[in-house]
């Protein structure tokens, strides 16, 4: 199933597929977000946003809205 | 296998300093292989027209004298933020003035595939460069071992091992930058072939003669390049049809691709039992309840360094001062020049130094804060809270550092990264309720409450103390949301950060940034507080034409001698020559604007000379009422409490005069020292200016309203 990243619950894995916007889609594809790789959501914020997830051997935080961008097969 | 191309050939070399940049992503430990490398041989500037700061040091590799400057950590050469944007201009720009001879790429070893993307560009930008492996404990912890002979060869370049974090194996690096460092043969993506056009036009444009730099240049051509140029790359591109966005995202799915096969040669991973020390912490800081108690605890402790810790020296500081003033007095003949040294330059230092202090000790622990990795999980608890008001996660410790002093608080803004954040932190940390109004606070809650008044059977004086801390507080947020309207910026806020591993701090680099945080403070901010406070001397010790001579005349009579003892006559004189000043003549001057708010020219007077400090207010009025002693506000209350107002017959400081004076001082930039630091932090005195006057103005308003309604 895709969905957007900032659907996912805390610890739920998944392979980043698409993004919905062309912008920001370099930087994160720079930042290892590449269609493929295998992600998962390790942390959300107390507020239920930024949340941090695991990729490319790190973690990255990143706000809900652009978590969103991020479309992920789960 | 390197083709050594000498640069400037090494004659030159001698003569003049060799340019070394480094570059790296954020966290890849940049900043402090530059502390190793240059030690205190550090100055902090700005890059021209742009707040980002600007670190440059000497060294010596061997013979060779380099001038190293730390460039803002990029992701990539194509920018996403001002600091960025920076990094790109100085790397890219063939005509930036600190364009450099070699670029030392800063990598994490620990995530080698993302360090690799940056190096791999800038080798593809066709300038010399070295790889520098960082952290390679943090590697070895995961189990991967990079054989670095390999992947120089790979890449083209010299790679050596650093361990900034412990000095060691910095011997490396030095000697392949006391040779000449060459441009690497290899092409790891050719934008070329990724694209239906070959870059012939464009780089002609962008005058440079490499394909990729030109690819670099033309995809973010505002950055440096004329109007026109930018509009003749847009019309050769379109009529080429030419699709920027897909190949740059195809240039990023090749360069990774490259990366993939390069590691997959270079490096080994042995299996590891995976560390769950950081994920257990991040599951503990990051917790909606003891996340938030952690960090209260961790602002309670920098509150108490800078509010009480540092009460110590600040006072050691401010009685050595006085001693040398007392000193001087005593050893020069009276006269002008004593009365400037003691009166004016001397209380000007104190200003300056008194803050070295809380400056040092806020920035131990932001040092550590960030060393460590906290500040990151931080912003990643408070960035929603934060971000409805304008601010940024990291906006917490200014606002917080603001209840003791705005002046480190303001400086600790640089760890914002967003300019227009930083801009509003900056803007509206004045306004919390800093130590130097206490003084003035007490004085008058006392003036105005009498002290066995309660309150739901709390003293009424301490819950109007605390109500005036609440009202900085909630505008100081109000302001910063109504202000993020106002500033404007094409800088988009991402919060696309990097979540870095926990670490132990490194003490050494800690000591180097207090040291420098103290050095810039003083040396750039502190010439305006000098000048201020002269200024403010002067202001005060003149008068027009022979005033102060008729003071001391009107007193030497017998008649005054035969009543008054020799001290109540000198605290007459003293009162008497300030009302007499151009200060006092100011004084009397704003008197008619600043009587709706119920204050009289004394006022007037007193909020004229607090301007050197908040604190300052309490002095004046003793001189103004004659008590002499500052120190003791006991006899300065009684003063003022006695005192009639002339033209009501009642007592000058009513309940509503007070009152008024007192949200006066809440909202009022009462401080040139803040004001120094702003313009030091923004580089423009736009941003002071438009402070004072937006604080002034919240002044003005609130106390005509307290004072209308309550009088």
């Amino acid at each position: 199933m895709k969905k957007p990243l900032g659907e996912l619950h805390k610890g739920q894995k998944g392979r980043v597929d698409s993004f919905n916007d062309k912008q920001l889609s370099l930087r994160l594809m720079e930042m290892g977000f590449l269609p493929g790789e295998d992600i998962q959501v390790s942390h959300i914020a107390p507020m239920g946003d930024p949340i941090a997830v695991s990729v490319f051997g790190y973690i990255i935080s990143l706000r809900l809205e652009e978590a969103n961008t991020i479309i992920v097969e789960c | 296998m390197l083709k050594q191309q000498h640069i400037n050939a090494k004659k030159n070399i001698s003569l003049k300093a060799l340019k070394v940049a480094l570059v790296g992503n954020p966290n890849s430990g940049k900043s402090s292989l530059f502390n190793v490398l240059t030690g205190l041989n550090q100055q902090v500037g700005n890059f021209p027209g742009v707040t980002v700061e600007k670190k440059t040091g000497m060294s010596n590799f061997g013979s060779t004298k380099a001038e190293i400057i730390d460039l803002p950590g990029c992701y990539s050469v194509a920018p996403k933020s001002i600091d960025e944007e920076i990094s790109f201009n100085v790397l890219c720009n063939p005509s930036n003035l600190d364009k450099p001879d070699v670029v030392v790429v800063v990598a994490d070893a620990s995530n080698l595939k993302r360090s690799l993307f940056l190096c791999t560009q800038i080798i593809d930008l066709k300038v010399p460069a070295i790889l520098v492996l960082n952290m390679i404990d943090q590697a070895d912890k995961k189990g991967v071992t990079i054989d670095i002979e390999a992947l120089s060869v790979e890449l083209g370049i010299p790679v050596v091992y650093a361990n900034a974090r412990k000095q060691t194996n910095i011997k490396a690096l030095t000697e392949v930058l006391s040779q000449p460092v060459g441009v690497s043969e290899k092409t790891i993506v050719d934008v070329g072939l990724l694209s239906a056009i070959d870059f012939t036009e464009a780089k002609l444009i962008c005058s440079v003669n490499n394909t990729y730099s030109a690819f670099a240049i033309s995809n973010s051509p505002a950055v440096f390049l004329d109007a026109d140029k930018v509009l003749l790359l847009e019309l050769s591109f379109q009529k080429h049809n030419y699709n920027r966005q897909q190949v740059q995202s195809s240039e990023a799915l090749h360069r990774y691709a490259a990366i993939g096969e390069i590691i997959k040669k270079c490096t080994s991973i042995s299996p590891v039992s995976e560390s769950k020390v950081h994920a257990t912490l991040d599951k503990i800081l990051a917790h909606r309840v003891l996340g938030y108690l952690i960090f209260l605890i961790v602002l309670f402790f920098i509150f108490q360094a800078i509010f009480t810790w540092s009460a110590y020296p600040m006072d050691l500081i401010e009685k050595g001062l006085m001693g040398a003033s007392v000193w001087l007095t005593d050893l020069l003949p009276t006269g002008i020049l004593a009365n400037l040294l003691c009166r004016g330059i001397i209380p000007g230092l104190t200003g300056v130094l008194i803050f070295v202090p809380q400056i040092a000790l806020l920035f131990a622990f932001i040092a550590i804060l960030e060393d460590t990795g906290y500040m990151a999980r931080v912003s990643f608890i408070m960035d929603k809270l934060m971000r409805k008001f304008g601010l940024n996660g990291r906006s917490v410790i200014p606002l917080i550092g603001g209840v003791a002093c705005a002046v480190p608080a303001i400086m600790s803004a640089r760890t914002i990264s967003n300019w227009k954040e930083r801009m509003v932190t900056i803007m509206v940390t004045p306004l919390m309720s800093c130590s130097a109004r206490l003084p003035v606070f007490t004085l008058l809650i006392a003036l105005i409450i009498p002290s066995d008044k309660t309150m739901w059977g709390f003293s009424s004086q301490g819950i109007t103390l605390m109500m005036l801390y609440l009202i900085g507080l909630v505008s100081a947020l109000l302001s910063a949301y109504l202000m993020q309207f106002f500033i404007k910026t094409k800088e988009k806020s991402y919060f696309i950060m990097e979540m870095p591993n926990y670490r132990s701090p490194r003490w050494d680099s800690i000591g180097i940034i207090m040291i420098e945080k103290v050095k810039t403070f003083v040396l750039s901010a502190g010439k305006i507080i000098v000048v201020i406070s002269i200024m403010l001397w002067a202001l005060s010790s003149f008068g027009p034409e022979d005033t102060f001579g008729r003071v001391e005349q009107k007193y030497s009579t017998r008649e005054f001698r035969q009543q008054l003892s020799e001290k109540e006559i000198l605290n007459k004189i003293a009162a008497e020559k300030l009302e007499t000043s151009y200060t006092g003549m100011l004084g009397k001057k704003i008197a008619p604007v600043i009587s709706p708010l119920g204050f009289d020219w004394k006022i007037g007077v007193s909020l004229i000379t607090s301007f050197a400090a908040r604190e300052v207010f309490v002095g004046t009025m003793a001189t103004l009422y004659s008590v002499g002693d500052s120190e003791n506000t006991h006899t300065v209350r009684e003063k003022m409490a006695a005192s009639i107002n002339p033209i009501t017959g009642g007592k000058t400081y009513t309940f509503a005069v007070g009152f008024s004076l007192l949200l006066f001082y809440v909202f009022a930039l009462q401080c040139m020292s803040t004001i120094a630091v702003v313009y030091k932090e923004t580089k423009h005195w736009k941003w002071p200016l438009i402070q004072f006057l937006y604080m002034g103005a919240l002044a003005y308003l609130s106390s005509f309203i307290a004072y209308t309604i309550l009088k």
